[in-house]
């Protein structure tokens, strides 16, 4: 069968996979005083739409900021406008200032994931596309397999069209922002990931993976010459989308001390001095952490190192860091998603685990069922239409080099051991109550389960990206500088 | 895919585990009454004694389904009672808690375990050409994905909800084992096919000459006209008592018990009206507009005066009383769905083509019952859609006809989900579907199926949806006049079902038997 057509059909599998899991429920459903991150977005979408730009971030008496104030930048918050001017042509009541305070309505909700469709229909789905048949290798058929892998990840279906984010537009921006960089379009590509950052703070987890490759792509080239006409050129690229993204908050410093408050609660006085010291500690460990990693993608920035160098810097910063939301896993798990191709075994190990990390808030949210599901249909077809068992021999791990980690040449076994394990313990979660000295037992496992996976699979993928050999003798060559 | 040879089978499970998993994502979509009428059932079955089965009529949604199948609900009730014990209580009427609806859709994903089983002895069935090593493009491969990826299967079972699947397995294993030259099973499952839902009734002349004229009969004069010496009565007889011990074993109790009329009263109300609140798009659809129109053009020319008043009411009860052509009574569908049959049983009598003669006849009885019926509901074109898929894999002129009926038939369902948070999965579902049976026959056939003037008509369905549903609300008629825009779905369907059919037809009349072409 033709390629487009094996393409759209995979496309429309995801589309549909992702609206099945829409019809189910989202986070705070029914739960006033709060609600949930629902809630929050026509929250923001009330706020921008009914306040001035200048109020938008402030305490004042319209906008109580401990009501769900606007914690991301403003992308996000021109991003609510848009909605919200949508939502008040259908009907004013779902943003109207005060009034519309935790409503619901099933009209409203068909409303609220029409918006998600949208936005990933948009954003993310051509980027994935994209990415598939440009920068991966194999046949056709091989790609529009891997098109529908990827769009079959179940963490981020579960966590935009059920528990309700847009993580799309900010995983999408970056996605297209890596393919930018890997089809040679520098500026393109760093403009698209400022939008990233613009959108959601938390892109500064892939921050370290594109300023190394970049800065190490103009030392390549020469710092006197081109490099250096490079360098300046995607730093004022960069520049300028700041300033674009931030125009309206521009004229008052007050104005951008206050995002930045907001984006980056530190605290106030006498308790930021231990925090900052906290955050100090944490941030070291962070950048410990990712520094082999930045390190050999700045000597040796290829397509192959950037995306794990994307893995291993934002699975440092989930790891290390202070105050992570579970939600973060996405942030590696995106760029793992690119690795399904080259590593399937290792990023479907991975991928699994993000899911399953996120249990306690899916069952908060009454997702059990399409959890499952989703779940278990990746994990069948990633294995299935990838090979990802028969391509899990020592050499195809890239570990060839490396006589350590002998266990490795178990994986299949250990694989299926591992996720038995996660079903057996997400079927514990919801069936079996916790006994009474214990109440937090299940997520308590699933958390430190979950760990050691991200803390092993950590250490394979840096292995992988610095073991790698000086010269590029592989199977199938990579795209390189 | 990927590692697997064209030749194992590992494929299948990988389709049929997808749907599944697409089925269990669907069970908090939208129900209609139908899910209200099989919890009704459950409760009846389980609460209270066989003899009362019949005559319970506390909720509106009464048992008009055969005793087999109230003895499939039966056993479903018993592991209902694990989930909520409150759905089986008679008088819980309308009750639907979460539990309720697990259990109900969990039970429709499991009893498509039939059909699965179903669609694979199909497979093995088809017959191919040493071709292609591609697995995508081999006629099993695309049968399979196009029977279990069914559109309207997964619309009607597993969202409006309904045991179609479950029935229609049984349905086309009977005619894989016909195909399989397993004639006994076959008539056997048929049997009980027929035990569970009456409909199928309109289907049984097919299976009635067929096995007389080809079973019974076991040799043929050199011309191909029967020889009637080689009647086997050994063949005769076992086909008659695997019938009669089938229905006996489903009617027996209630005939014991005197209750065979009731029984019968209620599997056959002949109350209901004409059409449908929604008319399936059959012959009726079109003589009801085209009464409508000449009554209109009547009045306006002045030809006409004084017409009775067309009434078409609706509600569960709908008469239908025509103005200018005469009023169309049950009796007379009957008459015509038998007369429409005639020609189609005759031609497999005269000239039998062995199995797949049988199911192309099997075919033109569910569309001809489709098209003549009394009270047909849209849903009943997957009785034609589902068998004539087999057809389709192996035939070009088979294949361009399915796509003209599944296209149209599918949708022509579309008013079964009226509700704006199923409009995503039924245009995305519907575009998955006919995309994929348009490329993959295109591909296996090597060439363009269908004419111009075909596709035009598809596309137009396009336009349809696009005009009812976005253009007509906008226009001030959508409050005085709500109906235009069934009626108008309803019409510009039964004009593709129609020629469908008549195509159908025309081929089953042919004298010749062209060699099957690939």
């Amino acid at each position: 069968m033709d390629t487009w057509s094996l393409l759209s059909i995979c496309v429309l599998l995801g589309l549909t996979t992702r609206w099945a899991v829409s019809l189910n429920s989202y986070s705070g459903a029914g739960k006033p005083p709060m609600f949930g991150d629902y809630e929050a977005q026509r929250h923001w979408q009330e706020i921008t739409y009914n306040l001035p730009v200048h109020e938008w971030y402030f305490n004042t008496t319209d906008n109580n900021l401990n009501y769900w104030g606007l914690d991301y930048p403003p992308l996000t918050a021109y991003h609510s406008l848009l909605c919200g001017h949508v939502a008040s042509l259908i009907n004013p009541d779902w943003v109207e200032l005060h009034t519309s305070q935790g409503f619901e309505s099933s009209a409203h909700k068909l409303f609220m994931r029409a918006t998600v469709l949208i936005a990933d229909l948009l954003m993310y789905v051509p980027a994935v596309v994209l990415y598939c048949f440009y920068l991966s290798e194999g046949s056709n058929r091989k790609k529009v397999c891997l098109v529908l892998c990827i769009l079959l990840y179940p963490g981020l279906i579960l966590i935009d069209y059920g528990h309700f984010q847009y993580n799309s537009i900010s995983l999408g921006l970056a996605l297209w922002g890596v393919l930018g960089l890997g089809l040679g379009w520098d500026m393109l590509g760093s403009l698209a990931f400022v939008l990233a950052v613009n959108y959601k703070q938390m892109e500064l987890y892939h921050s370290l993976p594109f300023f190394c490759y970049l800065l190490g792509k103009c030392f390549k080239q020469g710092m006197a010459g081109r490099g250096l006409f490079l360098l300046v050129k995607i730093a004022v690229t960069v520049l300028v989308t700041f300033t674009l993204c931030w125009l309206p908050f521009l004229t008052d410093p007050g104005q951008v001390l206050q995002v930045l408050h907001r984006l980056f609660p530190v605290g106030r006085g006498l308790f930021e001095v231990l925090c900052g010291n906290l955050h100090s500690f944490y941030l070291a460990a962070t950048l410990l952490a990712a520094l082999p990693s930045s390190i050999k993608l700045l000597t040796k920035p290829t397509l192959w190192q950037f995306k794990l160098a994307l893995v291993n810097s934002s699975l440092a910063f989930f790891l290390f860091s202070f105050q992570v939301h579970e939600k973060s896993i996405l942030l590696p798990a995106l760029p793992v998603c690119l690795l399904l191709g080259d590593l399937p075994l290792p990023a479907v190990w991975f991928l699994q685990a993000s899911t399953f990390s996120m249990l306690p808030l899916f069952l908060k949210d009454g997702l059990f069922v399409p959890y499952a599901v989703t779940s278990s249909a990746f994990v069948f077809y990633s294995v299935y239409l990838l090979s990802a068992l028969e391509h899990s021999s020592e050499e195809e791990l890239q570990l060839k080099s490396l006589s350590l980690l002998p266990f490795l040449s178990q994986s299949p076994g250990q694989f299926y051991l591992s996720v038995a394990a996660m079903a057996g313990l997400s079927f514990m979660s919801v069936a079996l109550a916790p006994p009474a000295r214990l109440p937090d037992l299940f997520p308590l496992l699933v958390s430190v389960f979950s760990f050691l996976h991200f803390l092993g699979l950590l250490l394979y993928f840096n292995v992988v990206q610095i073991a790698e050999p000086p010269s590029p003798r592989r199977k199938n060559p990579k795209k390189t500088e | 895919m990927a590692a697997s040879t064209a030749d194992s089978w590992s494929w299948f499970p990988a389709l049929a585990l997808g749907v599944s998993f697409l089925k269990c994502l669907m069970i908090n979509s939208y129900h209609s009454t139908d899910f209200e009428v099989h919890r009704n059932w459950l409760a009846i079955t389980h609460s209270l004694p066989v003899s009362k089965w019949y005559h319970e009529s506390t909720s509106e949604w009464t048992l008009d389904y055969p005793p087999l199948f109230a003895w499939f609900e039966y056993g479903l009730s018993h592991v209902a009672q694990h989930f909520d014990k409150k759905m089986l209580v008679v008088q819980n009427l309308g009750y639907a808690s979460p539990a309720t609806v697990l259990f109900q859709r969990l039970s429709v994903i499991a009893t498509d375990v039939v059909f699965i089983y179903a669609v694979r002895e199909c497979c093995r069935s088809v017959r191919e050409e040493k071709g292609s090593k591609d697995l995508l493009v081999r006629p099993y491969f695309i049968l399979a994905a196009l029977l279990l990826w069914n559109y309207g299967l997964l619309i009607v079972d597993h969202i409006h909800f309904q045991y179609n699947g479950f029935l229609c397995g049984i349905l086309l294993l009977s005619v894989a084992r016909h195909l399989q030259g397993r004639h006994l099973e076959g008539a056997f499952l048929f049997a009980v096919l027929l035990n569970l839902k009456h409909i199928y009734l309109y289907i049984a002349p097919a299976y009635g000459i067929f096995l007389l004229r080809s079973y019974c009969f076991t040799k043929d004069n050199t011309d191909g006209s029967v020889r009637w010496s080689s009647l086997s009565l050994v063949r005769l007889i076992a086909l008659g008592s695997i019938v009669i011990s089938v229905c006996a074993l489903s009617f027996g109790p209630f005939i014991a018990m005197g209750q065979l009329p009731q029984v019968l009263s209620r599997l056959f109300p002949f109350k209901r009206g004409l059409c449908h609140a929604y008319w399936a798009p059959n012959i009726w659809a079109l003589y009801n507009v085209v009464d409508k129109a000449l009554s209109v053009l009547g009045l306006r020319l002045k030809l006409l005066a004084n017409l009775p008043k067309a009434s078409m009411t609706g509600g569960l009860v709908q008469e239908f009383q025509h103005s200018v052509l005469p009023s169309v009574s049950p009796s007379a569908t009957l008459i015509c769905t038998l007369v429409s049959i005639l020609p189609a049983v005759l031609s497999i009598w005269r000239c039998p083509r062995g199995a797949r003669g049988f199911l192309r006849c099997l075919v033109v009885c569910a569309l001809c019952s489709f098209m003549f019926g009394w009270h047909v509901h849209e849903k009943a074109i997957l009785m034609a859609i589902l068998p004539l898929s087999v057809l389709a894999v192996e035939s070009r002129e088979d294949a361009g006809i399915f796509l003209m009926l599944a296209t149209t038939g599918h949708y022509s369902l579309f008013p079964l989900l009226f509700t704006a948070t199923e409009m995503p999965t039924k245009v995305l579902l519907i575009l998955l579907f006919t995309l994929y049976s348009f490329t993959s026959l295109k591909k296996l056939f090597r060439g363009f199926l269908l004419n111009t003037l075909e596709v035009t008509y598809l596309l137009g369905l396009i336009a349809v949806e696009i005009i009812c549903e976005v253009v007509y609300p906008l226009l001030p008629w959508k409050q005085t006049l709500p109906f235009v825009t069934l009626l108008a779905k309803s019409v510009y369907c039964s004009l593709g079902v129609s020629y469908s059919f008549i195509r159908l037809y025309l081929s089953i009349l042919r004298p010749t038997d062209k060699p099957k072409e690939l």
